[in-house]
């Protein structure tokens, strides 16, 4: 009896709501961007809203059994996940079914199961487990190597699919690595190869180069003193320039056709409001018709009259947009921002490095699909298909995140137990 | 907790950062932006314009003369096209495999999710036998349209035709008009444009990305309603208008009648005609360049655009004006002994007509007794003042609506010409002219040109004793029948009316044992003029202008019947059977043995000249608008470079185009 009180309220309800929130949220914006006059009903299980329905039940009931697990199930079990899933990464590509041009999916009966999504959890799990093994310490290089490869494994077989926007994900675990002692000259570098390849992409590479320069002479001018910076600069500004150099090649060679329409549409040097800028365009023009307090529940018009394609799962946020205005998108980002600062805030408060580590995993994960469907959906960053976690319409997206998430608040009801595994 | 503890921060700093960019541009696209709201509007909402029937046109009483006719365009929507029987497809709608293929590419091209036509103003027939089968055409589908249909072919030149307007249209309308709209291009269609094509509805309507119509905008708050053209309701008499264009069967020339009370044309013929029904549907094309190489050119209006010398018909007109000028009453006698010397030129006559008075003239058509008339009038108060006698004549003759247009409701009227002294100073280089000089004017040759329309108009003159009202088609117009003010208005001729009874005493002589005697309708008084009018094209033209009953009139008419010979012979049967039909709806036989179907059947068609070109229809297509003007101009030329030499030889060229009756 007293053991069940402690379990009912060592769980963090806070962030159960806000997932119930978002879940809703998504529920409400699915049934108004698929709309069918012939099905009006929310429940309709004939519609992508009845079934998102009955996953979200599924969800809450997914969640309930992980709460009532044994804490140590996850840790003890963590190789086994990782090795399912690395089975079923070979497996898909074997028997999956390609949908858009993704191998993603295998079909149990009529249900799809997509292994990327559960992917990220047990890449998360294994992490965890790994970096808060005893003597492992990411200052040196070989745990450093370990738990990239723990991370490279399912990114690389993802990547075959090839399924770009889960690929991805697994890059924001960088900050997971960060907190755990990762060099900040790392996160900086990675900041400034993104920010070169960009601008590389923009302006004529001479320029870069001369900017270069000038930083990293203005750099090592102050510093002349200290000649450990001297050398890192003078490094990094020799990585920088060959980087820029090569950003030409990569951008031809390596990234593929798809991939290069979507980035020149992204950063404006082409512009094609029929071809592959189509959906962007449309998605902003749903958004930003929204103004304050959007069109209306069931009301807009780019949702009700399909002109935003896809718009149940990668483009869902343009009903938020659209339908509740800037009102309706300052909630729902809050929302998200909320759960992550909550998720960090409870990773930070538990006793087991494994929990902690794993929380940052989760953390990492929601942010960046956060941060990259709502960019995709306003032009922010290119269009990288990932969906929004929770509100997206999708059995095996929601259900994965609520592994993710549920396991977490496991964890955390469990804090003050004795972890020790 | 590790020593890594306060990178937390970091790492909620980074995020909160990003999230923060999201919104700061959610902020920019949703609340400063406002092209985004445009650009939704313009995404969704879709202005369909409804087009109006246009009305129809009835006659007098009430008969339909032109109405809308429900045709069908096949149209295709590409993406729901399944496997057809492309052969049946091609034998219900008329064309062949490679059209069909050709089609469905074009639809293809346009939209594969929106209608485009297939074919286009099927008629109903030919839908009926689609629709029955159109379950095995999938993606195909009719959709109504009207075009206009005339149930008689009847009076085409008057109703005109309807065409899509051009470029030219659309600018002069200041945009009213749309690519693929219709407009009235000839006859009643034109001049009643407005009145005929109503007022389109706009409904704006809500399309999803496919451009596929979801419902209406702002429930219809935005729309406008359409408004169907108003029916017009014409003055002409279908019975007689039928009766006429059989008559005028293979004949060039005109049939004008009009309602002396009232001005309302109760028929208008031009022949050559044709079907209106060609100017409508799929073979328009074709029947337009068809009929526009036609060398007797039927699209010429000849009722109004036509101009002949009015011949002896206009006799009548010639002693109204000289009785009011008091130079002669009705008793006045002028001896003919069958020839008029002008100078030293002579006017034939064709009989010794002996002493003469007004209504003898009239009925006999003495040429002499017109001459000497006008001698007298040009010359009162001495042969010094023929210029202003000849003005004042003039001015008295426009009175008649000659020279000028007479204002019907037709777009393109012909002034017709009476000659300015202008004219006769720069021929004769001063005003060194005389009445002799003209005297071809009295018995309506020379210069003298009028339309049918001008010749019907002065029989109206006569029968009302002294005015008219404008000749006008259209008696009302829309539901509430209204009737244009212009035509309400009396215009006098500045004629006394005691003047007119001898001259229709002549008139009545004219069919009651005159020259059109052959022509009497037994049981009506019917008063008219023979005319011949010279022309050197061929035989001179059969002119015949009256009015009936005496008492009371009731109709008016002028008959011209080009190159056919003399007035009688041909305008007179044709206009007595006219009036009979109008008057008593059927027809008694003439004893002369001219009926209807005989007339009908007669071939007058100018031959065509075998060496002229036919491939140069212009030539011809001008004749009857043309013929007359040359020839007098050709001779006033001529003769301005003789006139130097001799100008009594020029008197001579002119009085050639006399008269015989």
């Amino acid at each position: 009896m007293n053991n069940q009180r402690s379990f009912f309220f060592n769980v963090d309800w806070i962030t159960v709501l806000i997932y119930l929130a978002l879940c809703t949220i998504g529920w409400f914006n699915i049934h108004a961007a698929v709309y069918d006059e012939t099905h009006p009903s929310i429940i309709d299980p004939a519609t992508q809203y009845g079934k998102q329905f009955i996953w979200i039940i599924g969800g809450v009931v997914l969640g309930g059994v992980v709460l009532l697990l044994d804490s140590r199930f996850f840790s003890a079990l963590t190789p086994v996940f990782y090795s399912v899933t690395l089975v079923l990464l070979v497996l898909v590509l074997v028997v999956g079914r390609n949908v858009g041009g993704n191998q993603a999916w295998i079909a149990i009966g009529t249900f799809r199961l997509q292994p990327s999504e559960f992917a990220k959890y047990s890449t998360c799990l294994l992490l965890a487990r790994y970096l808060s093994s005893v003597n492992v310490k990411v200052t040196e290089l070989k745990s450093l190597l370990i738990a990239l490869m723990i991370i490279f494994v399912p990114m690389i077989m993802i990547k075959m699919q090839p399924d770009d926007g889960s690929t991805l994900v697994f890059c924001s675990l960088i900050f997971v690595l960060y907190r755990e002692g990762l060099s900040a000259n790392v996160l900086i570098l990675a900041g400034i190869f993104i920010a070169l390849f960009i601008f590389g992409l923009l302006m004529k590479p001479i320029y870069i180069i001369g900017a270069i320069l000038i930083i990293a002479g203005t750099a090592i001018a102050i510093f002349r003193r200290n000649k450990k910076i001297i050398l890192l600069t003078s490094a990094a500004m020799v990585l920088s320039i060959a980087f820029i150099l090569t950003v030409p090649f990569i951008y031809t060679h390596i990234i593929k056709e798809h991939q290069r329409v979507r980035i020149d549409e992204w950063l404006g040097r082409a512009s094609n409001l029929k071809g592959a800028g189509y959906n962007v365009n449309q998605s902003k023009i749903a958004i930003g018709s929204g103004k304050l307090w959007g069109k209306g529940y069931l009301q807009g018009t780019q949702t009700r009259f399909s002109f935003v394609p896809e718009q149940s799962t990668d483009f869902i946020f343009c009903t938020v947009g659209e339908e509740w205005g800037f009102a309706g998108s300052v909630t729902v980002v809050g929302l998200y921002l909320f759960l992550i600062l909550r998720i960090i805030y409870l990773a930070e408060r538990q006793r087991s490095p494994f929990s902690r580590i794993y929380g940052y995993g989760v953390a990492c994960v929601i942010f960046f699909h956060f941060f990259i469907n709502i960019g995709l959906t306003i032009g922010a960053v290119p269009v990288i298909g990932i969906p929004l976690p929770f509100v997206s319409y999708g059995g095996s997206s929601l259900w994965s995140f609520t592994l993710l998430l549920f396991t977490l608040i496991k964890l955390d009801s469990n804090r003050m137990g004795a972890i020790n595994s | 907790m590790n020593n890594f503890f306060e990178r937390r921060y970091v790492i909620q700093g980074i995020f909160i950062v990003m999230a923060l960019a999201l919104l700061s541009r959610l902020f920019y696209i949703q609340l400063i932006d406002d092209h985004y709201t445009a650009s939704a509007k313009y995404n969704v909402l879709k202005r369909i314009t409804i087009f109006p029937t246009r009305g129809a046109i009835f006659d007098r009483n009430g008969r339909v003369l032109v109405r809308n006719e429900a045709v069908y365009d096949i149209m295709v929507i590409p993406r729901e096209v399944k496997p057809f029987d492309t052969l049946k497809l091609c034998q219900l709608l008329g064309i062949d495999k490679a059209g069909v293929e050709k089609r469905l590419r074009k639809a293809f091209t346009y939209s594969r999710v929106l209608p485009s036509a297939f074919e286009k103003q099927l008629p109903l027939r030919s839908y009926t036998a689609f629709s029955e089968l159109s379950y095995e055409f999938r993606g195909f589908t009719g959709v109504q349209r009207s075009v206009r249909t005339y149930p008689d072919s009847v009076a085409a030149q008057f109703l005109g035709y309807v065409d899509e307007v051009n470029d030219r249209d659309i600018q002069r309308s200041h945009g009213y008009y749309k690519r693929g709209d219709y407009i009235g291009r000839t006859g009643v269609e034109r001049a009643y444009e407005d009145s005929l094509r109503g007022q389109r509805g706009v409904q704006n309507s809500l399309v999803d990305s496919k451009g596929v119509v979801k419902e209406k905008y702002l429930n219809g708050l935005e729309d406008t309603a359409v408004v169907a053209g108003d029916p017009l309701i014409s003055s002409l008499d279908l019975r007689i208008q039928k009766l006429g264009e059989k008559l005028m069967h293979n004949k060039v020339g005109s049939i004008v009648a009009i309602e002396p009370s009232t001005g309302e044309i109760l028929a208008f013929i031009s022949s050559p005609g044709y079907d209106p029904n060609l100017m409508v549907g799929r073979a328009r094309g074709n029947n337009l360049v068809e009929l526009s190489k036609n060398p007797y050119n039927p699209f010429f209006v000849r009722p109004i655009q036509a101009k002949y010398p009015p011949g002896s018909s206009f006799k009548p007109l010639s002693a109204l004006i000289a009785l009011q000028e008091g130079i002669i009453t009705p008793q006045t006698t002028f001896t003919c002994n069958g020839v008029y010397w002008a100078g030293n030129h002579p006017v034939a006559c064709t009989h010794h007509h002996g002493v003469t008075n007004l209504s003898r003239a009239i009925a006999g058509s003495c040429n002499v007794y017109f001459c000497s008339v006008f001698d007298e009038l040009m010359n009162e108060n001495g042969s010094q003042n023929t210029r202003p006698n000849f003005i004042d004549w003039k001015g008295k003759v426009n009175l008649f609506g000659f020279g000028s247009k007479l204002g019907i409701d037709l777009p393109h009227e012909s002034k017709g010409y009476v000659p300015i002294p202008e004219r006769y100073d720069k021929v004769f280089r001063g005003s060194k002219w005389r009445s002799s000089t003209f005297i071809s004017l009295a018995i309506g040759q020379g210069e003298l040109e009028a339309t049918p329309l001008q010749m019907a108009n002065i029989e109206c003159v006569i029968a009302n004793h002294g005015y008219f009202y404008k000749p006008h088609l259209i008696k009302a117009v829309g539901d509430k029948q209204v009737i244009r003010k212009e035509f309400k208005v009396q215009n006098n001729v500045g004629i006394d009316q005691k003047y007119f009874e001898p001259v229709i005493d002549g008139m009545q002589e004219v069919v009651e044992g005159g020259t059109a005697a052959a022509s009497k309708i037994p049981g009506i008084i019917m008063c008219g003029k023979t005319g011949t009018a010279q022309n050197n094209h061929g035989k001179n033209h059969s002119i015949f202008v009256a009015f009936a009953p005496r008492d009371n009139p009731k109709i008016a008419i002028a008959v011209i019947v080009e190159n056919s010979g003399q007035g009688a012979e041909w305008a007179a049967p044709i206009a007595s059977y006219m009036v009979e039909k109008y008057l008593k709806d059927t027809t008694t036989t003439r004893p002369s043995g001219k009926t209807i179907e005989w007339l009908s059947a007669q071939n007058l068609l100018p031959a065509l000249k075998t060496d002229a070109p036919v491939a140069d229809p212009k030539k011809i297509i001008t004749d009857s608008l043309k013929k007359v003007q040359t020839d007098s101009t050709k001779q006033i030329k001529s003769a301005s470079r003789k006139a130097k030499r001799d100008t009594k030889n020029l008197v001579a060229v002119q009085t050639k185009r006399k008269e015989h009756e």
